[in-house]
């Protein structure tokens, strides 16, 4: 008979910031909880939202900021330029704000063609103009050849928030109607087959865009929306796992509400990636009372960047710790949790 | 919108689920042994719509669970040089060696690389003259062909800076040894599809007569799976053992001809130490004398390697369909997604990983 | 192990070498070259499995039509008594 030798490797603790701590998932949570936001405590960073929520002097403001690290910095559908505008457009929409005005932080490696340069800061411009949008400040600064990836981007963004606007994970309410206005996962994967050594052809592109219209198309018409997030890095299982926690809710996700792309699905299925982490850059949900749902999905399906919006859910019960749960197509309810970290293609 | 895909049609799916319930009369135990099977399975909640008196236990078969801890050092230790570019596929990376993973050595610096197939780092190798590339093959007889073929045409290029680290191992040698050990618990098998449309099943006839255990060679969707279970059930009730083939759309008796025979050129077969199951005779695919050139373990002088496994994770149970993942105390406490313990907690396959993430 | 995915055939590119034969494979939009070494009976149009850039097998679509509708009727045979 063979003699079976049980075994298992030592447990790894990082010692050092791998990338997967960068990859929206549970390392990255455990990052911020227990290295970066203990170090600043507050209650305006406690709450958690896509943007900070400012009272000045009786007037409501947004203030975000994020970073672009994207490689490559040209991709079908956009480049680093507009995903730097559109991303902290969406951030500062995500709180109800009417975006105002953005800064810019460059890094440029040593090397970066000029004619890069250009193409990358008139992208910017051409998002902020049809945004309504001022970018009235910035900085500029060169490292060494191989110390980046051609060019870092860093925004930051305010707006204007009107009084009665009030948006965030604390007023999600039980028997809230969760509603996505667009398909899910395009930008990551039309990224993700573009890399070398994986290098599928499609006609992916990604979904970048500024959602800070449509948002503010929404609010106009009187809809009483509850809380908002843009699905970025992490995916749609990010944003809502985030939130539910936010709000210690449970939320109840219908799996085959969700809207997927033939194409999208495919590669997912080929690469062996779950199309819920995939990173998406012009995909909201929005929470809003049972009432309201059809006069959004009304007001979404007239705008461009709203015409697939569905209901995908809803948010069931409280929960102290938050809980998303999924109804598969076969029935089966399952638990929905974040990776680890990054999602890599699998074999297996 | 995507199509509709009539192998995961809800209304087939209750239909065969029951089916499946109207002929079981008593308790079987089926292990499925493909790790795709497995994601399939717990990704559908295939389990939980099957009868109380059916248990599924979750086989050997992800490679990246059974790849032994030598090769991941074996591994590591050729990523680590500075001329190499290590090409894998992206599961693998986060293995735990007995020191670190790829994808902490890629943290400190090391050029490692996620590719989709071996023949994307073949191009690699092309594109990259002055650096090593080196292509990690894991898997079983499934990917050995594509490995075989980079293998080939790195070999008619006469490429000099393309090699290959191969672990690749063998079904039926390791679903004898399972119905060897004592204890062992299954009663019928699904096995692997797409190793069966390369391999064939005749290797599995003489598996089933000796032991008298029903095979069905089954597919990887839901109505795959459940039609497989259901000819498997059927089977064991009414006291046959043969080999059923439920996914012929893709697999013929004699398998694939031409893969078989460039993979007998290309390769030997080997002994091979399993994780978490020990060494099981012929039951690897190492590179022959033909290609000795492109063997990246007597290029890179790594072969020496060879690390002694620890005691202390109960992997090897949870492989042999012992243990349910949710009975070893380490799951979930100091055994999870971001520590593993083992690497049937690492791999999306790994029957820990599955259950951490579909079913807490 | 397995990851595999049917695509269709889009085109094939032949050679003197039966094992460097390849062909674009479209697997729903997305689309790649793969190696058809192992299924020299492969043509244009026809759906294959594909694992890690290469085609496994060519895909019986009268069998997986067969077989399905096989199961539908057992499964309704199966509930009716």
């Amino acid at each position: 008979m063979p003699d079976f030798k049980l075994n298992c490797p030592l447990p790894l603790q990082y010692q050092h910031v791998v990338m997967a701590h960068g990859g929206g998932g549970r390392l990255m949570q455990q990052l911020l909880g227990t290295v970066i936001r203990p170090a600043f405590a507050n209650p305006i960073l406690d709450a958690q939202h896509d943007s900070a929520v400012l009272a000045i002097n009786g007037t409501k403001l947004a203030f975000t900021t994020d970073s672009y690290v994207i490689k490559p910095l040209f991709f079908a559908g956009g480049d680093i330029g507009k995903l730097a505008v559109c991303g902290t457009l969406n951030d500062l929409a995500m709180s109800g704000a009417k975006p105002l005005y953005l800064s810019c932080a460059l890094i440029i490696e040593e090397g970066l063609a000029i004619a890069d340069l250009q193409r990358i800061m008139a992208s910017m411009q051409q998002a902020a103009q049809q945004a309504g949008v001022l970018l009235v400040t910035g900085d500029t600064k060169v490292v060494e050849r191989g110390c980046g990836d051609g060019l870092y981007i860093n925004t930051a963004g305010i707006g204007l928030i009107a009084e009665a606007v009030n948006i965030s994970p604390a007023h999600i309410q039980v028997g809230d109607h969760i509603i996505i206005n667009s398909d899910l996962a395009r930008h990551g994967m039309a990224i993700m087959l573009a890399r070398e050594g994986i290098a599928f052809d499609s006609h992916l592109q990604s979904d970048c865009a500024d959602l800070s219209g449509l948002v503010q198309t929404l609010l106009a018409d009187g809809l009483d929306i509850h809380c908002m997030r843009d699905l970025t890095r992490g995916g749609l299982a990010s944003g809502l796992i985030e939130l539910a926690c936010a709000s210690h809710s449970t939320f109840d996700i219908d799996e085959p509400a969700l809207p997927i792309h033939a194409d999208v699905q495919s590669a997912c299925e080929i690469l062996g990636l779950d199309p819920w982490y995939i990173a998406n850059e012009g995909c909201f949900v929005l929470f809003v009372p049972a009432t309201q749902t059809e006069q959004a999905l009304s007001l979404l399906h007239q705008h461009p960047l709203g015409q697939q919006a569905c209901v995908i859910g809803e948010v069931k019960q409280t929960h102290p710790q938050g809980l998303v749960t999924l109804q598969t197509a076969m029935g089966i309810s399952r638990v929905l949790d974040l990776l680890s970290g990054e999602q890599l293609p699998r074999i297996c | 919108m995507a199509q509709p895909n009539p192998y995961r049609d809800p209304a087939t799916v209750r239909k065969l689920c029951q089916a499946i319930a109207a002929i079981t009369t008593q308790p079987w135990r089926i292990m499925e042994v493909c790790g795709g099977q497995t994601h399939s399975i717990i990704k559908h909640g295939l389990d939980q719509l099957l009868p109380p008196e059916i248990t599924l236990i979750h086989g050997p078969g992800c490679p990246v669970c059974v790849t032994s801890l030598s090769f991941i050092d074996k591994a590591l230790a050729i990523a680590a040089q500075p001329e190499v570019i290590f090409c894998s596929f992206g599961d693998m990376l986060r293995v735990p060696g007995s020191q670190l993973d790829l994808l902490a050595l890629k943290a400190q610096g090391a050029d490692i690389r996620v590719v989709y197939s071996p023949l994307d780092a073949l191009t690699l190798a092309q594109q990259n003259p002055n650096k090593q590339v080196v292509f990690f093959g894991v898997g079983f007889e499934t990917t050995a062909p594509s490995t075989a073929l980079a293998a080939y045409q790195a070999k008619q290029l006469q490429l000099k800076n393309f090699s290959l680290l191969i672990a690749h191992v063998r079904v039926p040698p390791v679903m004898r040894a399972l119905l060897d050990a004592p204890n062992q618990q299954v009663q019928g098998f699904l096995g692997a599809g797409h190793v069966c449309a390369i391999m064939g099943y005749h290797e599995y006839l003489p598996i089933s007569a000796h032991y008298g255990i029903p095979i069905v060679v089954t597919g990887f969707e839901p109505v795959d799976i459940l039609q497989g279970l259901y000819l498997c059930i059927k089977q064991l009730e009414t006291g046959k053992h043969c080999v059923e083939n439920q996914y012929s759309r893709a697999v013929k008796e004699q398998g694939n001809a031409p893969a078989q025979a460039l993979m007998q050129q290309v390769f030997q077969v080997v002994d091979r130490n399993w994780r978490g199951l020990g060494r099981i005779a012929d039951s690897g695919l190492a590179l022959n004398s033909d290609y000795a050139q492109w063997d990246a373990e007597q290029r890179f002088a790594v072969s020496t390697i060879t690390t002694q496994e620890p005691l202390t994770c109960r992997s090897g149970e949870v492989l042999q369909g012992l243990l349910k993942p949710a009975q070893c105390l380490e799951f979930a406490t100091r055994c999870t997604p971001e520590h593993p313990l083992g690497a049937t907690m690492v791999s999306s396959e790994g029957a820990c990983a599955a259950y951490y993430r579909y079913r807490r | 192990m397995c990851l595999a995915m049917p695509g269709q055939i889009i085109s094939i590119t032949d050679n003197n070498d039966p094992l460097a034969r390849s062909g674009c494979v479209n697997f729903s939009g997305i689309r790649k070259q793969i190696s058809l070494a192992y299924v020299p009976e492969a043509k244009l149009h026809d759906y294959v499995i594909v694992h890690a850039g290469v085609a496994l097998s060519v895909l019986d679509e009268e069998d997986a039509y067969e077989s399905l509708q096989a199961f539908e009727a057992l499964a309704e045979f199966q509930q009716a008594l």
